[in-house]
């Protein structure tokens, strides 16, 4: 008999086209990997680069001045404004502030509910639901904030603020209603999801066998989740925290159109003033090309805060949260 | 083979492109979209309204056909210009209009307010729609106890660079704190909005608004108006005539580079020009004769839209003036279809 | 000696099993109360989806009609006109920006997952996109200004850098979910494709590749509902147009998202109107997106199991 050759189905093998292919294959993947390196570095640099005149000129000053006036001239490299960016820095720290106070305790609660207290069946549904959140639009949020939140909801409410705490200084009128306080509270609602899914699995990842120990011991739910979910999900709490806080300074579109927009910061929460990513957003389209270069320091200052956050949120809850599901969150 | 992909995909001849403030846009959305649709059809022309910074940031950057703003080129600009492109700049002026104080309170309509009493609501020393000082202009009006919340731009704005060179013109106080230009420091206890449109929109929006814009805006919102006291210590409040009136007082000098001030009389004191920028050369194929052919007709036949929509048209002799100029559109370039211009 | 106490004692009364003492009961109020606070919570919480679905989709129907897709933008108090040019344009931003981000981010999640197992390298690029995730968006939109719209490429303000922008916001959430995914295909497969004679590049491109598509194709499309609902960037980049404009360089574009702004904030009812239109689309395609990602994932689990 003579042998045939077997027919071997698509062989994997190709007639030894080269030694080279899996090293090959292996740069490009590599370099796409570098290049993500890559790219945050040149963003980083290029816009730092960009923006150096202007912190050449202000110094430290360019964070805590408080006078932002655009030079009118347009003879760069000579820098004529002045750039001081401490009422943008405020107004960033005081809208993330009111939304982390507002979005924490919710999310905590949220979280708990879902993990502790919902029907299984329903678990699934409720994760979807704040999920949702999550996929709807900054734009979104910002026209009906604007046109529907700020004026049915929020209003009144600042209203009765102003007029039962008016003498406190947080309460201070007039109500104008663009102000950090609907940005605050718009803002809560957004990095609401973010905050409630790390959160949840935080608690998710909670070894049962503790809990069931603790139920044997003939501790109540309230006890239970307060002396033995609690305590061990602190860092995890504190990094899914720090997850929406960064998300929150980040936010542009939706702050613009709700914090009101004047240049100088006030220390009532109804004053309408600006935040670091809002003022970008509202003034670049008519910014002269020296104004440009403050709105890009701002910008690097923005990137600097929000990845300092990040890095050190993400050290907190690196293992969590790593999901496809919360991969867009 | 990208790049032939990419030029393949750069536009063609049957787009002109303008950018610039903000004042002007409601108009010129009205004659693009009568032009489109009564003269030329195949002709593309786009406006974005992103303020006047803005659109003379973008003629000198040449990113756009042609530029709109509130604020006129001075002559180191035009020098600037002219090096870049190796060619003149030119501008004329398209339309004027008035910036009004516009209340959301109907109840204000005609409120008498002058250059002082302005200059010390937005410098928050006068908060209350009953102070004195406001009841001494206005003899036998009631007036409402309410807080007043002045609105400016939040966008650099050739609207707010109209409305801050006629306060510091006749208030020193105002001269000195804060000056004139296209973005002031804002005290604090104002708000902002973006563009005329967000100034409207955050007037409306409290009750004892009270901000600077664009007559049209005001017109086509019904909004209540403030009777300014002029030059001559006439409160005159902003109709069209009275703005007619105010701007045939002002001397156009032939570089078309002016300011509205000190109008008197008759005369509505807060009113502003808006020009537009063009180059004399550097126009691709058909575009500076579209530019051309678009802005001449404009300029004949807008004047029917500019009054509906509460702008002042040019008068005719300036028309004349302004039409000769237009031709100096794209003037160094050469004839795209080599017969005759 | 002493005595023990020998009288008879009255007997304890007999306790019910069932009676709980007062500190008990406390701690059962207390957690009941917390269960009835937390239900509340979780009422209150959902509300604001509720709310906003509810007010886009009252707001906006009423502008929704075969007009609103095919027709340019009107002046802004004219009634009538649509938001094509904002279809047409964040389309286009969108078939620009797709591939941008996928091809790179998938790349770097085949190199995170099958080559840079333990490596330094490896572990610092994963930690660096996990950080990018949260990098504002308005930031990217300046570096992309800077960069590409004036800077050393000089595109100028249009399709394509919008589209650099958009892709470089997505690819952080494309190279972390395609990781999660490529993780998740199991070994085996990978050993008896080694085993059958392939090639390590043959077994991800022919093997691993193929059975994590479906969870590829989901985190892409999460990316998608992302990157389409952006506005910051393409402020920056793209400028906005109201007309219809099918050019990649050059000219500049609109984008629905820039549409709903630009109307939201001016004061012209109609303009307002066409913005809550524009927003129930864009809310629309962002769900539809996320929904179909999450079915795709659904049924990705189920067949793996089979595996």
């Amino acid at each position: 008999m003579t042998p045939t050759t077997a027919p071997v189905h698509r062989p994997l093998r190709g007639p030894g086209r080269g030694r080279w292919t899996d090293p090959l294959f292996k740069a490009l993947v590599t370099t796409s990997g570098v290049f993500v390196l890559f790219l945050l570095a040149f963003m980083i640099i290029r816009t730092t680069a960009d923006a150096w005149p202007i912190f050449q000129k202000e110094g430290l000053g360019f964070f805590t001045g408080t006078e932002w006036e655009a030079g009118q001239q347009r003879d760069l490299p000579n820098i004529h404004g002045t750039y001081g960016a401490w009422p943008f820095i405020y107004g960033t720290l005081v809208t993330s502030a009111i939304a982390l106070l507002i979005a924490l305790p919710v999310s905590i609660a949220v979280a708990l509910y879902i993990t502790q207290l919902a029907h299984r069946r329903l678990r699934g549904w409720l994760t979807y639901a704040v999920e949702t959140l999550a996929a709807v639009p900054s734009i979104v949020y910002g026209l009906w904030g604007l046109l529907f939140f700020l004026p049915v909801v929020l209003r009144p409410v600042m209203v009765k603020l102003a007029d039962w705490f008016g003498g406190f200084f947080l309460f201070e009128g007039p109500v104008f209603g663009l102000s950090y306080f609907s940005a605050g509270v718009v803002l809560a609602i957004m990095i609401l999801p973010i905050m409630t899914a790390i959160i949840r699995e935080v608690f998710a990842v909670a070894p049962t066998a503790e809990l069931h120990a603790a139920y044997g011991l003939g501790a109540t739910q309230a006890e239970v989740i307060r002396k033995v979910l609690l305590p061990r999900s602190y860092s995890g709490i504190v990094g899914g925290a720090m997850l929406g806080l960064g998300r929150a300074i980040g936010e542009t579109v939706a702050v613009a159109m709700l914090v009101g927009g004047s240049q100088r910061m006030g220390y009532s929460l109804f004053f309408a003033g600006d935040t670091m990513a809002a003022h970008i957003f509202n003034t670049f389209q008519d910014a002269l090309p020296e104004t440009v270069l403050g709105l890009m320091a701002i910008g690097v200052a923005l990137f600097v805060f929000t990845f300092a956050i990040n890095v050190l949120a993400r050290l907190l809850v690196w293992r969590v949260g790593r999901n496809t599901r919360d991969a867009a969150v | 083979m990208l790049v032939a992909v990419l030029a393949g995909c750069a536009p063609g001849d049957d787009r002109i492109e303008g950018a610039g403030a903000t004042f002007p846009t409601p108009l010129f959305q009205d004659w693009i979209h009568t032009y489109a649709q009564t003269v030329d059809q195949d002709l593309t022309v786009d406006y974005q309204s992103i303020g006047s910074g803005g659109g003379i940031t973008q003629f000198l950057g040449q990113t756009i056909d042609w530029g709109t703003s509130e604020r006129y080129l001075r002559d180191s600009d035009l020098a600037e210009a002219e090096q870049l492109r190796g060619c003149p700049a030119f501008q004329v002026p398209i339309t004027f209009g008035a910036v009004v104080i516009a209340f959301a309170d109907p109840a204000l309509d005609g409120l008498v307010l002058d250059a002082e009493v302005i200059s010390g609501i937005y410098r928050r020393t006068i908060t209350n729609y009953s102070d004195e000082r406001i009841a001494a202009l206005n003899p036998g009006r009631d007036l409402p106890d309410r807080e007043i919340i002045p609105v400016h731009r939040s966008d650099g704005s050739g609207t707010t660079s109209v409305f801050t060179t006629w306060l510091a013109d006749e208030d020193p106080e105002w001269a000195a704190e804060l000056g004139a230009g296209t973005e002031v420091n804002w005290p604090a206890g104002t708000i902002g909005g973006p563009g005329n449109e967000g100034v409207t929109a955050n007037i409306a929006q409290n009750p004892g608004g009270l901000g600077y814009v664009n007559q049209s805006y005001a017109q086509v919102l019904d909004l209540p108006q403030a009777a300014i006291v002029n030059a001559d210590g006439n409160p005159v409040y902003p109709t069209p005539e009275a703005t007619a009136a105010g701007i045939a007082q002002v001397d156009i000098p032939d570089d078309f580079q002016f300011d509205i001030l000190g109008v008197g009389g008759d005369g509505y004191p807060i009113a502003g020009a808006v020009w537009n920028f063009y180059w004399e050369c550097g126009y691709r194929g058909d575009t500076g004769q579209q530019l051309r052919e678009f802005w001449r007709w404009a300029v004949r036949n807008g004047d029917q839209a500019a009054v509906e929509l509460g702008y002042i048209p040019l008068s005719p002799q300036l028309k004349e003036r302004v039409l000769a100029a237009l031709d100096r559109i794209g003037a160094q370039d050469p004839t795209p279809t080599g017969g005759a211009s | 000696m002493t005595a023990l106490d020998t009288s008879p004692t009255t007997p304890a009364p007999r306790r019910s099993l069932r009676e709980i003492d007062a500190r008990t009961r406390r701690r059962q109020l207390a957690s009941t109360a917390m269960r009835v606070v937390l239900t509340a919570v979780m009422a209150v919480a959902v509300l604001p989806l509720l709310l906003i679905l509810y007010v886009v989709i009252e707001r906006g129907w009423s502008v929704i009609s075969l007009q609103f897709f095919t027709e340019d933008t009107l002046p802004f108090r004219m009634e009538g006109g649509g938001f094509r040019q904002g279809f047409v344009g964040s389309f286009l931003i969108m078939l620009l920006a797709i591939p941008m981000a996928i091809i790179p981010g998938v790349a770097t999640a085949v190199y995170l997952v099958e080559y840079g197992k333990g490596k330094k390298l490896a572990a610092l690029v994963r930690f660096v996109t996990d950080v990018m995730t949260g990098v504002p968006s308005i930031f990217v939109g300046l570096f992309v200004y800077a960069a590409v719209v004036i800077g050393t490429i000089r595109l100028g303000f249009g399709t394509l850098a919008a589209a650099i922008a958009i892709a470089i916001v997505m690819l952080p959430i494309v190279v972390r979910s395609s990781e999660e995914m490529l993780k998740l295909v199991p070994d085996h497969l990978r050993s008896a494709a080694l085993g059958l004679g392939a090639r390590r590049w043959q077994t991800t491109v022919k093997v691993v590749l193929p059975a994590a598509a479906p969870g590829l194709a989901t985190g892409s499309m999460l990316a998608v509902a992302r990157g389409a609902g952006e506005t910051a960037p393409l402020i920056l980049t793209a400028l906005g147009s109201f007309t219809t404009t099918w050019y990649l360089v050059g000219e500049r574009q609109a984008s629905l998202p820039q549409l709903i702004h630009q109307n939201a904030v001016q004061p012209f009812p109609p303009g307002i109107e066409r913005a809550w239109g524009g927003a129930l689309c864009l809310v629309a395609i962002t769900l539809l997106f996320t929904v179909a990602a999450r079915l795709v994932a659904a049924r990705f689990g189920k067949r793996r199991e089979g595996m």
